[in-house]
């Protein structure tokens, strides 16, 4: 296939194509499969609570490991370097750990069906159509931001349309999720990972290869625009935007480190939907854990090839570099997005080419599943059921799901469209996060540890505090206050944490409390302990399937990174 | 195991296997018969889909092997949980 027109169109060949078209059978498949396993509305929205911790463990974090993660963190790898690991270690693990240790035992024990249904029982119906309706926004925009890198990719590579492979990409995830239900996405999402794994990690050792070994990408980095800083990851200045090194620390720990990463990892039911799957307490509380196990290392096969691109790739290095860091164009043309998709045509051969095609693609759809699947689940249990048809039967709902996933699909088609304004999608999603998912754990935090806090407070709280995220982000646009790089994100999440504690404390003294026996499950000192116990035995038997052991492993492994980065 | 151990058709291992193996084998049978100079110029002298496609063979017969040793469990129907919708 010569096509001397695009210079960023990979050469694929037949082979690739026939990889290619050998993972999408295998998709729809497992749709059609799963299929069968569904005939209850609970098998559809959470699989019947029903699956092993490795398989939501992996589910989970590639639910995350969509498009934003693969082709965003590699962007920002060729563009910070090394302190891009934070997003993993700092940005997540902690995050992951409490949601399992700390949090699940409320989540799975109270059987609600999903993190809105809990905000409802906790704090009542206004806190929960703020939560439910934002959350359902924000999946439609998200899974639209997934169908447009997808479109672009497949641009790059077949030279279609645009509009014709957002059309094709949200026909395909749509069958399998309206086929199979949240199975169908999770089973699908572990062999996305499987397959992304399968073809980042060749990626990465050729490139370390291709510059000389991680010596030679060390004096490469070194010598270029960034310098070294960029091989450490603290502290991270060029990514927060921060030039004190004591501010830059300061907002990694507690603007990504806590108030960003706690709240997108332990109230995005997006994650949440994966552990409410897992089929007992046990294994609920280990597949945040289990998740923790390979993103530790998800940095390594996504950031370095970002890096060796930002070095190794003629369009990205040198001068072309110095330019978009400087936030202008490149002469060459290209932009940090398109770092992995540079090194794939330098580096792979073809087959490994189809491989790392269908590994890419295989995350943007993922993606888009997990942001649907999630969709569907809120939608109809939380809207649907809680306020506008209540007490049909069962069968009526699991009808409804179906077509409401549709519904979604259409309307991510049009979102696909908004995403494609913003230069870094990366800043785009965490605006996004920042926005809904900042004053979340502060609510739910609060409301988990503190028996007195009022239905009132939860909503009110909620809304100042995304108002505040919003007022942050408007700043900043606005020129008013500038902080370049990813600052402004982080501090809009500060900025909506500490105003929800601040009114939802001011709230909670002048209205009336739930009454005791309506928190029972819901707040810590009001539930047995007997409730928020795990089962210890058969499956979920021995030291190596208990969630705090796991956690402790897991930490220690983190700080160790850490400190040798 | 018992006689109803059911390694269904529909364990996610078996489908991870199948797609690794037949990665795997037309990566391998690419690197060993159909490598080009050129490719190995491309990828600093690295045989990529061969050591690729062998790794994947490798890993799919892991994941049956895993699969054989502890079968898929029967799925447990929901002990009241969850079947029941509560009422809102």
């Amino acid at each position: 296939m010569q096509v001397l027109a695009a210079d960023l169109r990979l050469d694929a060949n037949a082979i690739d194509y026939v990889l290619l078209a050998i993972y999408f059978v295998l998709v729809l498949g497992i749709g059609y499969m799963a299929r069968r396993h569904v005939s209850t509305s609970m098998d559809f929205f959470l699989s019947g609570r029903s699956l092993p911790a490795w398989v939501t463990g992996l589910a989970f974090i590639s639910a995350n490991l969509g498009a934003i993660e693969v082709m965003g963190m590699s962007a920002n790898g060729a563009e910070y370097g090394m302190p891009t690991a934070h997003y993993f270690w700092i940005g997540a693990v902690p995050a992951m750990l409490f949601l399992g240790v700390v949090m699940m035992p409320f989540y799975y024990g109270s059987k609600v069906r999903s993190v809105p249904e809990f905000m409802r029982r906790r704090f009542g119906k206004p806190a929960h159509l703020v939560n439910g309706i934002s959350f359902a926004v924000a999946q439609v925009l998200i899974a639209g931001a997934n169908l447009f890198l997808l479109a672009s990719v497949v641009n790059l590579l077949l030279g279609w349309p645009i509009w014709v492979s957002v059309i094709v990409a949200a026909a395909i995830v749509l069958s399998y999720t309206a086929l199979g239900g949240l199975s169908a996405a999770i089973y699908n999402e572990v062999l996305q990972f499987v397959v992304i794994v399968g073809a980042l990690l060749p990626l990465t050792i050729v490139g370390l290869y291709k510059v000389g070994g991680w010596q030679g990408l060390v004096d490469k980095v070194s010598g270029g625009p960034g310098g070294p800083e960029q091989l450490t990851s603290w502290p991270g200045n060029q990514l927060t935007g921060f030039s004190d090194n004591f501010l830059s620390v300061l907002g990694l720990v507690f603007g990504l480190g806590f108030v960003f990463s706690f709240g997108y990892w332990t109230t995005n039911f997006v994650e949440v939907q994966r552990a409410m799957a897992a089929r007992s307490m046990s294994a609920a509380q280990r597949t945040p854990i289990i998740g923790a196990f390979p993103k530790m290392f998800v940095p390594f096969i996504v950031i370095i090839p970002g890096m060796i691109a930002g070095v190794a790739v003629s369009e990205l290095r040198g001068e072309n570099k110095a330019a978009l860091m400087a936030g202008d164009a490149a002469p060459s043309g290209a932009t940090f997005n398109n770092a992995l998709l540079l090194l794939m045509r330098d580096l792979l051969p073809n087959g490994m080419l189809g491989v790392a095609i269908a590994g890419l693609l295989a995350s943007f759809m993922a993606g888009m599943a997990a942001n649907l699947s999630s969709f569907n689940t809120v939608f109809t249990y939380d809207i649907w059921q809680t306020y506008l048809r209540k007490d049909r039967p069962d069968g009526y709902y699991l009808r409804v799901g179906r077509i409401v996933t549709a519904i979604a699909t259409v309307f991510a088609i049009g979102t696909a469209f908004i995403a494609s304004t913003y230069a870094n999608l990366m800043d785009y999603l965490q605006q996004l996060f920042s926005f809904f998912n900042a004053p979340l754990f502060a609510t739910f935090i609060l409301g988990m540890f503190w028996r007195r806090m009022t239905p009132a407070a939860g909503w009110i709280g909620l809304v100042s505090g995304t108002a505040s995220a919003i007022f942050v982000f408007v700043l900043t646009q606005s020129g008013v206050w500038t902080l370049p790089g990813q600052g402004g994100a982080f501090v809009g999440a500060g900025a909506a944490f500490v105003v929800d504690i601040v009114v939802s404390v001011a709230v909670t003294m002048v209205t009336r409390p739930k009454p005791a026996e309506e928190l029972v499950g819901l707040v810590y000192s009001l539930t047995p302990k007997e409730s928020r116990q795990r089962e210890v035995t058969g499956e979920d038997a021995g030291w190596y399937r208990n969630p705090s052991v796991l956690a402790g492993i897991v930490l220690v492994i983190t700080i160790a990174l850490n400190i040798i980065f | 195991m018992s006689t109803e151990t059911r390694t269904s058709a529909f364990d996610i291992r078996l489908i991870i296997a199948l797609l690794l193996g037949i990665y795997g084998l037309v990566l391998t049978v690419l690197g060993l018969f159909f490598v080009t100079d050129e490719d190995n110029a491309k990828s600093a002298g690295v045989n990529v889909n061969l050591w690729t496609g062998l790794g994947m063979l490798v890993f799919g017969v892991l994941m049956i092997a895993w699969a054989l040793w502890r079968p898929a469990a029967p799925k447990p129907r929901p002990t009241g949980r969850g079947s029941s919708s509560p009422a809102p």
